[in-house]
């Protein structure tokens, strides 16, 4: 008999035995796992997740690419444009979209479901952690291709790469965990829209920063998401080395921002 | 007899509890204790701080005096070894709004070491239908035996069900029951708070009644309905009879009152001398005593009696 019949004749017979005690948590590494894959599936389902990850990203490294309506500075714009796009890529998913997607769980109850299950808390932060990075992966691979359609000449050492990348998760995640964990849903969603918007616009990304005044410029340059424009535009257009100012300030904003999150976060 | 059943420590022990929210005490020394396998339901007016009581045993509140052992266990500080075994449904929410009904279940039962079958339990609760619709899609009833489904799938020890049938249609409230009465057959315990008297007397081995915190009756079902007065008489008839003239021919302790214009009731051990006593005064009175009618004691008249208020407010 398959398991299809039997189940259906201990049902018919009403056999029993089906719910006696057996309880026990999944082994840990096969909870986060799952955990990170369902996060990942339902943020990749949500359309206007992948809106703000995927395609205004992507739109904005072709358009810009393509037309030149902002000045980009001498050189080809799509060797300005791509580390910009990137960081935007970073701060899409690991700040926007995981502070709106959080923000709506808690108000939904599943953090608060989620904390009567055996999956310790830690380890559902672990698996958050899991799934923006996988969602990153995705972005960078689909926009590095793209670059490099447009003709993107890419310089410098990886590992500085990445690890600007890393750092900026870092730094994104706990700024956004903050305000998904302390602010209404309905709040997040319109904070951390506008955010996006804000930092897209004055972060280095798509315009440079010397278009802006000079005492704006010191300020705008202590953003995250400049930082990371920056400091990836050094590596990558450059070939700079380890830029160590740009790599401080990301590191003070995931420190400033995890611990707050760590602090504050409500789970209810 | 399964071993679940019989000779063990209570499932959950609470003595004392108290939970302050600022000024406001929604738990106000509350005992509580539920035999291992048994099943309890958890009656209250809303606010009487049922849900208060169950989410500290979640571990979701800390208790601001008093002690709560659950399997053993303070939930409080040992939450880690406790969680894996119980099963928990919220009275609302719970679940991603994008996730669908089977994919939710599913991962649910990937944190857990040994699943019950999701495919069975999407069966039993009548859930193929909607397997792959998407949370905040489905109905209300829908979403209710979800969550019910999430309670159970780990295979728990014990179960609690906030409000389990709060919103179904008699169909799905008969598989829940069916369900529960499946849990407790299968040693599980179940504890679950209710708004509906029938719901206790069909599925509770023991029935709690909470009001302002504090648990202010216990017992099954019978024991509760046999307390007080044992019997009620009803019948209707002229207006204005002279009840103390009757009281004088009924024994002590026996009470009679004219409820509204013409409507009768009497209190007391209704026995088949009672009934005769009743009759023949109203026949010496030239009363016809019509839809005469003697009523056992429900759980509904126990609880209005206890908290003076309506269950279902």
């Amino acid at each position: 008999m398959t398991t299809a019949e039997n189940t259906a004749a201990d049902t018919a017979s009403g056999a029993g035995g089906t719910f006696v005690p057996d309880p026990g948590a999944a082994p840990l590494s096969r909870m986060i796992g799952a955990q990170t894959a369902f996060e990942t599936k339902m943020l990749l389902r949500n359309g206007e997740q992948l809106l703000l990850t995927v395609v205004i990203p992507a739109l904005l490294l072709v358009l810009f690419s393509a037309v030149p309506i902002v000045d980009t500075g001498s050189g080809k714009a799509v060797d300005f444009l791509a580390p910009g796009v990137l960081a935007l890529a970073v701060m899409s998913t690991a700040f926007t979209g995981q502070a709106i997607a959080t923000g709506f769980e808690r108000r939904y109850g599943v953090l608060k479901r989620l904390g009567a299950s055996p999956l310790p808390r830690w380890a559902l932060m672990a698996a958050k952690t899991g799934s923006v990075l996988v969602t990153e992966v995705l972005q960078i691979v689909l926009l590095t291709a793209i670059a490099f359609a447009l003709g993107w000449s890419p310089h410098g050492n990886p590992l500085f790469v990445v690890l600007l990348l890393v750092l900026g998760t870092a730094a994104f995640s706990g700024l956004g965990l903050l305000m998904a964990g302390t602010l209404k849903a309905e709040a997040t969603l319109a904070a951390a829209n506008l955010v996006f918007l804000l930092l897209l616009v004055g972060g280095g990304i798509i315009v440079p920063l010397d278009r802006f005044p000079g005492a704006a410029q010191d300020v705008l340059r202590l953003l995250p998401v400049s930082a990371l424009s920056d400091g990836l535009r050094d590596v990558l257009r450059d070939g700079a080395g380890m830029p160590w100012g740009n790599l401080a300030i990301l590191l003070v904003w995931a420190v400033v921002g995890l611990g707050a999150a760590a602090r504050f976060f409500k789970w209810e | 007899m399964r071993s679940g059943s019989t000779s063990q420590s209570p499932a959950v022990e609470i003595a004392g509890l108290v939970k302050r929210y600022g000024d406001k005490s929604a738990v106000d020394g509350l005992d509580l204790t539920v035999a291992a396998g048994s099943v309890t339901a958890v009656l209250g007016p809303n606010g009487a701080g049922k849900t208060t009581t169950v989410e500290t045993c979640e571990g979701y509140r800390r208790a601001d005096a008093g002690s709560v052992r659950v399997l053993g266990l303070d939930p409080a500080t040992e939450g880690a070894a406790l969680r894996p075994r119980i099963g928990v449904m919220l009275q609302s929410g719970g679940v991603y709004p994008g996730a669908r009904a089977e994919e939710m279940l599913r991962h649910t039962a990937a944190l857990h070491a040994r699943p019950v079958d999701p495919a069975l339990l999407i069966e039993r609760l009548g859930l193929e239908s909607c397997g792959r619709t998407p949370y905040r899609r489905l109905s209300g009833g829908q979403q209710q035996r979800l969550a019910l489904a999430m309670a159970v799938v780990g295979r728990p020890e014990l179960v609690f069900l906030d409000e389990p049938t709060a919103g179904l249609d008699p169909q799905a409230r008969r598989a829940t029951w069916d369900l529960v009465r499946e849990l407790r057959a299968d040693g599980v315990t179940v504890v679950l708070t209710t708004h509906f008297m029938d719901e206790a007397e069909q599925l509770a081995d023991q029935v709690v009644i909470i009001d302002h915190g504090r648990s202010i009756a216990h017992g099954t079902p019978e024991e509760l309905c046999r307390g007080g007065a044992e019997n009620t008489l009803r019948f209707t008839g002229r207006p204005g009879l002279d009840l103390v003239s009757l009281l004088k021919a009924l024994p002590d302790g026996t009470a009679a009152a004219e409820l509204t214009q013409g409507s009768y009731r009497i209190e007391g051990a209704v026995d088949p001398q009672l009934l005769a006593t009743v009759t023949s005064w109203c026949a010496q009175h030239g009363v016809m005593p019509d839809r005469l009618a003697v009523e056992r004691r429900t759980l509904e008249d126990v609880f209005l009696d206890l908290t003076g208020k309506e269950l279902r407010a």
